[in-house]
């Protein structure tokens, strides 16, 4: 049953090939299995997952389920779950037991899915390896060397890896399009408002959006369309209707433009990962798109932009965390502020601190117009490209990440060279645009992400951008030797 | 804009974050090297154009104001390090 995507698992429970219970507990033996070479979770909720499936089941007997109910999923750590830790891969939250459901896992339970877990991350989404993560590295499933790229890591390879069929992720700069490149996957990061952030711990909260990440398009707009929608408890939800991701994805490519940014070709790109980027375009081609050269001449800033918002909305949001009401707290503190920094630095890792720092002297009298309004204003120009490109072409392609996995420890102790694995995607973020990633082939045995971006609300023309590409190819399809 | 071990102790302090010693001169490398890559900025001309906060240039919404949450206090409180009598425990603030 593993093999089957969720649309195949849906069709099954639907015509009563399996039960949810019988798929649950198969997902949960694979994950007791494979997990320990993987550490793709924190924390395995069996029982929960057999009682979910069992109510799944009764539902279905009530003639009461939808799409995905009896689906097994995970959740990224970050999605706060009640009853069940939120660690959000910190110290500072080992021992966070969330007391309320975030609105994306309150819709996918009431939508019947079934969670199976909370996958590892990197420290509170900050990373690129899924190393920074306090229950050490996830491991890719393609080459157990290797990182499957972060933070979304874990979420990454357990789908990859066949631990589940689904799951969610969050990305502030690529942390769902990354791994899912990175690990064979595909992952989509909508527009900034499409999901609601409510119960999702904050990191930069002008970025940060939730998203689904499965094998294929098909899976990924099954997901979306429960996980999405207006909440008024997140005061930047977007009031609009979600449409049903699934209704157009069989239309014809004919007519598509696709618009190739030859900033995204240049220096830094990997050879291999060109070529294999190339050839897909040139399927794309086959199946009747039009390509064009665009240009996005402010892409270079995006990466120098980003290390300027993002540390400095991560700065203010950690401050939540004093060791007062929850999270952890120092031993014996002499005085207040003794217990709010032996607690925070006992609680933050090295790159969480690294961004709270940045972030810290960037705000700080004095340096306020030099740093944060001058990335503002950079984010302004990086938008603007993008929508005098989306005048001229419907999509934008290029690759997701300019290398495939790199190995473990390779760029731990070098964050400069960390960041620039995500310089095609964090100018999606500074625009709030949405953007998906797919399998397209492999590099030096390892998988090459496309990378697909839209302009807003068009999560409808990327995810039938890429079930087109998905029905006509098999990238998708495939599976680690190890895992299959 | 290189960072010394000196202005790296205030950052912290005001970030109330307590660094190890042995620590800092790291941090003032890593710290000197983000704003190196930061200052690429520079190169852009920004003169005139209005900083972009929100992506899609929205405002936030305002609520009615009515109360919309119960009292969860000891539901939360479960989770807080030290409580007593209702109360969050934290050192001895005044003498």
């Amino acid at each position: 049953m593993h093999e089957k995507t969720i649309a195949q698992l849906s069709a099954g429970l639907a015509a009563g090939e399996f039960s949810s219970e019988e798929l649950t507990r198969a997902f949960l033996e694979r994950v007791e299995r494979f997990n320990p070479q993987l550490n793709a979770f924190i924390t395995v909720t069996a029982e929960a997952a057999l009682a979910r499936a069992r109510a799944a089941d009764q539902r279905r007997h009530r003639d009461e389920a939808g799409p995905l109910t009896g689906v097994p999923i995970v959740h990224k750590d970050i999605f706060c779950t009640e009853g069940v830790r939120t660690s959000c891969g910190s110290r500072m939250l080992d021992r966070f037991v969330a007391p309320y459901d975030a609105t994306v896992v309150e819709k996918l339970n009431t939508a019947g899915a079934v969670m199976l877990g909370k996958t590892n991350m990197d420290e509170f989404a900050m990373g690129s390896s899924n190393e920074t993560s306090l229950y050490g590295p996830v491991h890719n499933p393609w080459d157990l060397a290797m990182v499957p790229g972060g933070s979304s890591g874990g979420s990454a390879a357990a789908v990859a890896a066949r631990l589940t069929p689904g799951a969610t992720g969050t990305d502030t700069g690529g942390s769902i399009r990354q791994p899912a490149a990175l690990c064979g996957i595909t992952g989509l990061k909508p527009t900034y408002g499409r999901v609601s952030r409510w119960g999702m711990i904050a990191y930069a909260s002008s970025l940060d959006q939730g998203g689904p990440m499965a094998r294929s398009a098909e899976d990924c707009a099954l997901l979306l369309g429960a996980m999405a929608g207006f909440d008024p408890r997140d005061s930047t939800s977007a009031d609009r209707p979600v449409p049903d991701y699934t209704a157009l994805l069989d239309r014809p490519l004919d007519g598509l433009k696709i618009g190739l940014p030859k900033e995204y070709f240049g220096e830094g790109l990997d050879g291999a990962v060109a070529q294999v980027v190339e050839e897909a375009i040139a399927e794309y081609r086959k199946l009747g798109a039009e390509t064009v050269e665009i240009s996005l001449p402010n892409s270079r800033l995006a990466i120098p932009a980003y290390y300027v918002i993002a540390p400095a909305e991560c700065s203010s949001n950690l401050a939540r965390f004093d060791g007062v009401r929850y999270g952890h707290r120092c031993e014996n503190p002499k005085d207040l502020l003794d217990l709010y920094t032996r607690s925070r630095g006992e609680g933050f890792g090295p790159e969480v601190t690294r961004r709270i720092l940045v972030g810290t002297f960037a705000l700080s009298a004095g340096y306020y117009d030099a740093y944060y309004l001058k990335a503002q204003q950079i984010r302004r120009l990086i938008s603007d490209d993008f929508q005098r490109a989306f005048q001229q072409v419907d999509v934008i392609a290029g690759p997701t990440s300019p290398t495939v996995a790199f190995k473990l420890g390779e760029k731990v102790d070098d964050p400069i060279t960390m960041y620039l694995s995500d310089i095609y995607t964090i100018a999606v973020n500074l625009a709030g645009l949405p953007g998906l990633s797919l399998p397209v082939g492999f590099a030096a045995g390892l998988p090459v992400g496309l990378q697909l971006i839209g302009d807003y609300f068009a999560e409808d023309r990327l995810l039938h951008t890429a079930h087109r590409y998905q029905q006509a190819t098999d990238w998708h399809l495939r599976a680690p030797a190890a895992f299959a | 804009m290189s960072l010394g071990p000196a202005e790296v102790a205030k950052i912290a302090h005001l970030a109330r974050l307590a660094i190890r010693d042995e620590d800092v001169p790291a941090y003032a490398r890593n710290l000197s090297a983000i704003l190196e890559l930061v200052a690429q900025m520079n190169a852009a001309d920004t003169a005139g154009v209005a900083p972009m906060a929100h992506p899609l240039d929205m405002t936030q919404r305002l609520r009615s104001d009515a109360v919309t949450e119960p009292d969860q206090r000891e539901h939360f409180q479960a989770i807080a390090p030290q409580v007593e009598a209702g109360l969050y425990l934290v050192p001895k603030v005044i003498e």
